[in-house]
């Protein structure tokens, strides 16, 4: 979705203002409200692309205002009250006044150093061939999908150049509602001057990472 | 995004959400679908354990040691895994090599996609609307806020953290470094340098 998300290009925010000697979480509840999002992945049931989309979609204007950690938390009430898992009028009381529903697992102390050690690796086995190699000239598809991309607008209808083909990887616009969907994904690169014009710099390039539906030949 | 840390937010704002957490974490305990202990696992894991140091290692076994880099390079989330960082959110790891001629930065436009197992979680700068915004069209910019400067011929490469692949900068070795050990190679290696927005220290501002 075109939300305020996609921020690649945008001018207005100001410099970057590192702080020094930053803390990890700069409050308690972001600590909690951190750790609940990964804890609940698992009985949830959702997967990384379902929760970006969670977070991206609501107004613009919304997300700009939000700190990070209060996207996180805002996105978590929404998968969880979209799966039944936890209604409002819970959240309002602060406690339980529904029968919790079944879920598969839960995350338990002893599971944790072992959960995040595995991660959750995204490439998938094929049998199709990529059609994409290493110096092909691409065109990046001008898409304006409602639902989750992860083509950013200020690549889109640009050419570029493909440098490496990474793998078949699940797909996040149709992953984000539950479907994997593997595709090629590669590796773009646009020159400054492609993606900005006479106002880019001509000694800066980016790439993104593109899944084949996000390309064309050129 | 409101890159303002929470303590920029008007106080009762700050006390809703904070309330609301913690209803919320109730809640979902009481239910059964949370265990607290395993929450404070994971807080644990991230402040203390898991952050840049292990990025730092990485770096300093790929200045020092040949065969390490060739197998950096070739294969990252393995050469990662040797000195036993691996998982969530550095499932796929690419290294990227600075060198004289190209000088790479990393960012996420759409969200704050970052190699946590090497870096931690990434700082609020990485997550705000400044960088997110301007790393693509004015990374020079985005570099004179870091206070660097790289020759006008030097190639910027910018990668956008679109994919689940998560990227680490090796940066280059500071010269008067010849002989040095891993750990003392280490301490030169900044969190900024390892995602292209600073470069590392230099022999005299470790003394």
């Amino acid at each position: 979705m075109n939300g305020a998300q996609d921020m690649g290009g945008m001018h207005g925010f100001g410099p970057v203002e590192p702080e020094p000697n930053e803390p990890v979480f700069h409050a308690e509840w972001e600590k909690r409200a951190f750790a609940l999002t990964l804890a609940m992945g698992m009985p949830g049931g959702w997967n990384m692309d379902a929760s970006r989309f969670a977070r991206e979609n609501r107004n613009p204007a919304e997300y700009l205002a939000m700190s990070y950690y209060q996207i996180w938390f805002a996105a978590l009430e929404t998968m969880l009250k979209e799966r039944e898992l936890v209604s409002d009028d819970e959240i309002v009381a602060g406690h339980a006044l529904h029968p919790a529903k079944p879920v598969k697992r839960t995350l338990t102390p002893d599971d944790v150093e072992k959960v995040l050690h595995r991660g959750r690796p995204t490439e998938r086995e094929t049998n199709t061939q990529a059609t994409f190699k290493p110096g092909d000239q691409v065109r990046a598809k001008n898409i304006n999908p409602l639902t989750h991309t992860r083509l950013p607008r200020y690549v889109r209808g640009h050419l570029g150049t493909i440098e490496r083909v990474i793998g078949c990887h699940v797909f996040p616009d149709s992953n984000a509602s539950g479907n994997e969907n593997p595709q090629w994904l590669y590796t773009v690169r646009f020159s400054g001057s492609e993606l900005w014009g006479p106002d880019g710099d001509p000694t800066t390039a980016v790439s993104v990472d593109a899944w084949e539906p996000y390309l064309e030949p050129a | 995004m409101a890159h303002t840390h929470e303590h920029d937010h008007d106080h009762s704002e700050l006390s809703e959400t904070q309330l609301r957490v913690r209803a919320l974490e109730t809640v979902l305990t009481e239910k059964g679908y949370v265990d607290p202990a395993a929450l404070d696992l994971l807080i644990e894991t991230y402040e203390k354990k898991v952050g840049p140091r292990n990025g730092a290692a990485v770096v300093a076994k790929a200045w020092a040691d040949p065969d390490y880099r060739a197998r950096l390079f070739k294969d990252a989330t393995s050469a990662i895994g040797e000195l036993g960082y691996a998982g969530r959110q550095g499932e796929h790891i690419v290294a990227l090599e600075n060198t004289p001629k190209r000088h790479n930065m990393v960012v996420c436009t759409l969200c704050s996609c970052y190699p946590w197992p090497v870096l931690g979680l990434p700082p609020v700068w990485y997550k705000s609307a400044p960088y997110r915004s301007r790393a693509v069209s004015d990374p020079r910019g985005v570099l004179k806020d870091f206070g660097v400067t790289l020759p006008p011929d030097t190639e910027i490469r910018v990668w956008d953290s679109t994919s689940e692949i998560r990227y680490l900068v090796i940066p280059m070795r500071p010269a008067g470094t010849e002989g040095w050990s891993e750990d003392k190679l280490a301490e030169l290696v900044t969190r900024d340098s390892m995602i292209g927005t600073g470069l590392p220290k230099s022999p005299k501002d470790l003394k």
